[in-house]
């Protein structure tokens, strides 16, 4: 297996595939954080998660558009106004989706499960009848485009540095906000006590609604990021909504910690096992050992502590 | 819905009252012109009873046919434009007079990217509704559940996708290329011109990608050339840094890859980030699997510099193909590109039409036994004939990408070649 290749190649496909792993891996937190806050948090089985991040690829497409159009020179910047329109279109979205849809169905997770799937099959048409059954193509300022030569084998491609940084930035304003703020504390105790919360004094409405839209947020912003690397088209979400649950139920529905623990094991072991076996062989052996590890530890890889 | 003896019966009996009333108007208006219509109308459409002796879907203005292709779910992004194509070449046999001096009237149906939904649909087509044709179908998943209905119910299916070949059917024509006629002229080709030596192959894992790489990888052997790595990616996969990483280190002269779907997108922008530079000519990229349709998606400036081996593209220089794409972009908007199977599956209503003609009847049998040698001089791709196998003589053709998304035509096989859909010694 190794002997193919000389010790120079093997370090540059270490080092090479330990970026792939690390790309994989802001791929991995960017799509799962969203939906950890919705489902970790407040117990709602978000099948529409996939749909929320392509309304976010669909506003990137947009902006993108507009840009060429009317503000050709400023082009180079877009990318960061489509984010910031992504995470407000899809914020909006899931605000009203929690107002007309989610809020009666707290108690009762599953109704969720069809609700949201219902969701998404609403919005999957909704984006084919507004931007058609094709994909569309997002065009990238140039900057973002190509690799960055470490060395003479070690190349990084630049985008992927990009999702990375955006990953940090995104799980670090995260963790602000759950765990550093007096809203993430009113989120906390919704969740671990919904009835004694509102007996405090905390709009519980208030903190579901406004939660829910921040998850939704974040997804538009991983579906914007992720036209760098992927399809847009009415069903491109599919592709990523049992990914993004596979991280969350691994890492332990509960814990934003165990998400982020979950995205690396699992991208990890991927890109390894990419490297020396095929790419499908690569995707059962991973499975198989996250159901080995689900099997021992049934409440994922971290798990909160609350007394029942 | 309706059933045949009931069809039969007001049939004839509206024959007569059509004609009957016809007479009198014409006659009413002049006599000479009614005389001269009369007799041309009955060349041009000859007696229900003598073109459809098996009780399908046929009057005497009308003629129906089948669409069965998925307009929703994950194949609705490739076979949209299928069903444009086919509804177009409808519209244009309608204008220039019908088939059999009847106009085609088509009933469609959504497969909806679920397999066991096409059977049954297609089941409608052929029992409830008496298509007298149907054209559809793209995946050859969605192929092989559709065929036992079509051979128990003796329907006729024009399929317009390239496909991995092993198959022949009686009741499909197979409009699209098989495996040989695109594989093997694609690699002689990036052999003889490009003076390539070492290839990588690459696909999502099904049978077509799976097939047409084994077949792939025999013809390499077979010129003494080496494959130095062979990989295949799930469905609907979206991270391809390692399978790069991989190609940068092998430096193979071809990356030869058969993605499909929204993975493409995904390999092509990891591909062009990554620093691969397509137009540099190495490792040069040879696909089968990207139309101008996927391009859509990928963004030229991705693509740029890969080669397609396939029998159409939308740029080819031909009067046949200039009028084609015109009435293609009059018809569904000027913004719209055309792919390989788009254009396929144009052929199909057009093929049928004069398989019908030729054999002077609706039948299905008939209709069957006239097609081989059916030719079309009208085709956008050229000229293409019906082989005994069902499958069409078609040309290769080799196209670069360009930023703008079309393809530049470099090469063209000299002759037509020959389906063969069970190539010895490549199975």
């Amino acid at each position: 297996m190794f002997d193919e290749y000389t010790m120079s190649e093997l370090t540059s496909i270490l080092a090479m595939q330990g970026f792939a792993g690390l790309i994989l891996f802001s791929v991995l937190v960017l799509m799962a954080l969203g939906l950890a806050i919705i489902f970790g948090q407040m117990g709602v089985i978000n099948m529409a998660h996939g749909e929320f991040m392509i309304l976010g690829a669909y506003v990137t497409y947009l902006t993108a558009k507009l840009f060429e159009t009317y503000m050709p020179s400023l082009f180079d910047g877009y990318f960061f106004v489509a984010m910031g329109l992504a995470f407000l279109a899809s914020f909006a979205l899931g605000v009203l989706v929690e107002w007309c849809m989610i809020r009666f169905l707290f108690k009762r997770p599953l109704d969720t499960l069809l609700a949201t799937w219902g969701l998404s099959l609403i919005l999957q048409q909704l984006y084919r009848t507004i931007f058609g059954a094709r994909e569309v193509g997002v065009t990238l300022p140039d900057w973002m485009m190509g690799s960055y030569a470490l060395s003479e084998t070690i190349e990084v491609p630049i985008n992927g540095i990009f999702v990375m940084v955006l990953t940090l930035f995104i799980s670090l304003c995260v963790y602000l906000l759950m765990f550093r703020s007096r809203w993430g504390k009113q989120v906390r105790a919704v969740v671990l006590n919904r009835p004694m919360a509102g007996a405090v004094g905390i709009n519980t409405e208030k903190i579901d609604r406004y939660t829910f839209g921040i998850g939704c947020g974040v997804a538009g912003i991983a579906g914007s990021a992720f036209t760098m690397i992927g399809s847009t088209g009415p069903t491109s979400g599919q592709l990523y909504i049992v990914d993004t649950f596979l991280v969350v139920v691994f890492g332990g529905a509960q814990s934003l910690l165990g998400t982020i623990a979950s995205a690396f094991t699992i991208s990890q072991s991927q890109s390894t096992l990419e490297f020396f076996l095929s790419g499908s062989m690569a995707k059962v052996i991973t499975l198989l050992l996250v159901v080995g590890i689900l099997m021992l530890r049934p409440q994922g890889l971290f798990a909160l502590k609350i007394r029942h | 819905m309706r059933n045949p003896t009931d069809l039969r019966l007001s049939k004839a009996g509206s024959t007569c009252q059509v004609s009957g009333r016809r007479l009198t108007v014409k006659a009413l208006c002049a006599l000479p012109v009614s005389l001269l219509l009369a007799s041309h109308m009955a060349w041009a459409a000859p007696a229900t009873s003598e073109v459809n002796t098996t009780g399908l879907a046929v009057t005497d203005d009308t003629v129906t046919v089948g669409i069965l292709h998925s307009v929703t779910g994950t194949m609705a992004i490739s076979e949209t434009g299928s069903v444009q194509a086919e509804k177009l070449a409808i519209d244009q046999i309608n204008a220039t007079g019908g088939v059999l001096g009847r106009k085609i009237e088509y009933i469609q149906e959504d497969g909806a990217s679920d397999w066991p939904t096409f059977a049954e649909k297609s089941k409608k087509l052929l029992v409830n509704d008496k298509t007298a044709a149907v054209f559809g179908c793209w995946t050859s998943a969605s192929r092989k559940a559709v065929l036992p209905v079509f051979e128990q119910y003796n329907g006729m299916l024009y399929y317009p996708t390239f496909y991995e070949g092993l198959e022949q059917s009686p009741n499909v024509i197979y409009t699209g290329q098989e495996a040989t006629q695109q594989i093997i002229a694609g690699i002689d080709w990036v052999v003889k011109e490009k003076g390539a030596k070492t290839f990588y192959l690459l696909g999502s894992d099904y049978i077509w990608p799976r097939t047409s790489n084994k077949i792939a990888r025999k013809h390499i052997e077979k010129l003494g050339l080496t494959v130095v790595g062979e990989e295949y990616y799930p469905l609907g996969h979206t991270q391809f840094n390692s399978v790069i990483n991989k190609i940068k280190l092998k430096k193979p002269d071809v990356i030869y890859a058969i993605v499909v779907g929204g993975s493409n997108v995904a390999f092509y922008k990891q591909l062009n980030a990554a620093g691969i530079k397509l137009p540099s000519e190495k490792p040069l990229l040879l696909t089968i699997s990207v139309t101008e349709d996927e391009i859509l998606g990928i963004g030229g400036e991705n693509i740029e510099g890969a080669y397609a081996a396939m029998k159409y593209f939308q740029s080819l220089d031909n009067p046949n193909n200039k009028a084609f794409v015109q009435a293609f972009k009059d018809k569904w908007g000027k913004d719209i590109v055309i792919g390989d199977v788009t254009q396929a599956a144009y052929l199909g209503p057009w093929l049928w039409k004069a398989a019908v003609e030729k054999a002077g009847s609706f039948d299905i049998d008939k209709v069957r036994a006239a097609s081989p040698g059916i030719e079309l001089t009208t085709a956008p791709e050229g000229y293409v004939k019906i082989h005994e196998n069902h499958h069409l003589w078609s040309k290769t053709r080799v196209g670069l990408a360009q930023k703008d998304g079309q393809y530049k035509v470099v090469f063209e096989s000299a002759d037509l070649i020959e389906p063969n859909p069970f190539p010895v010694g490549y199975q």
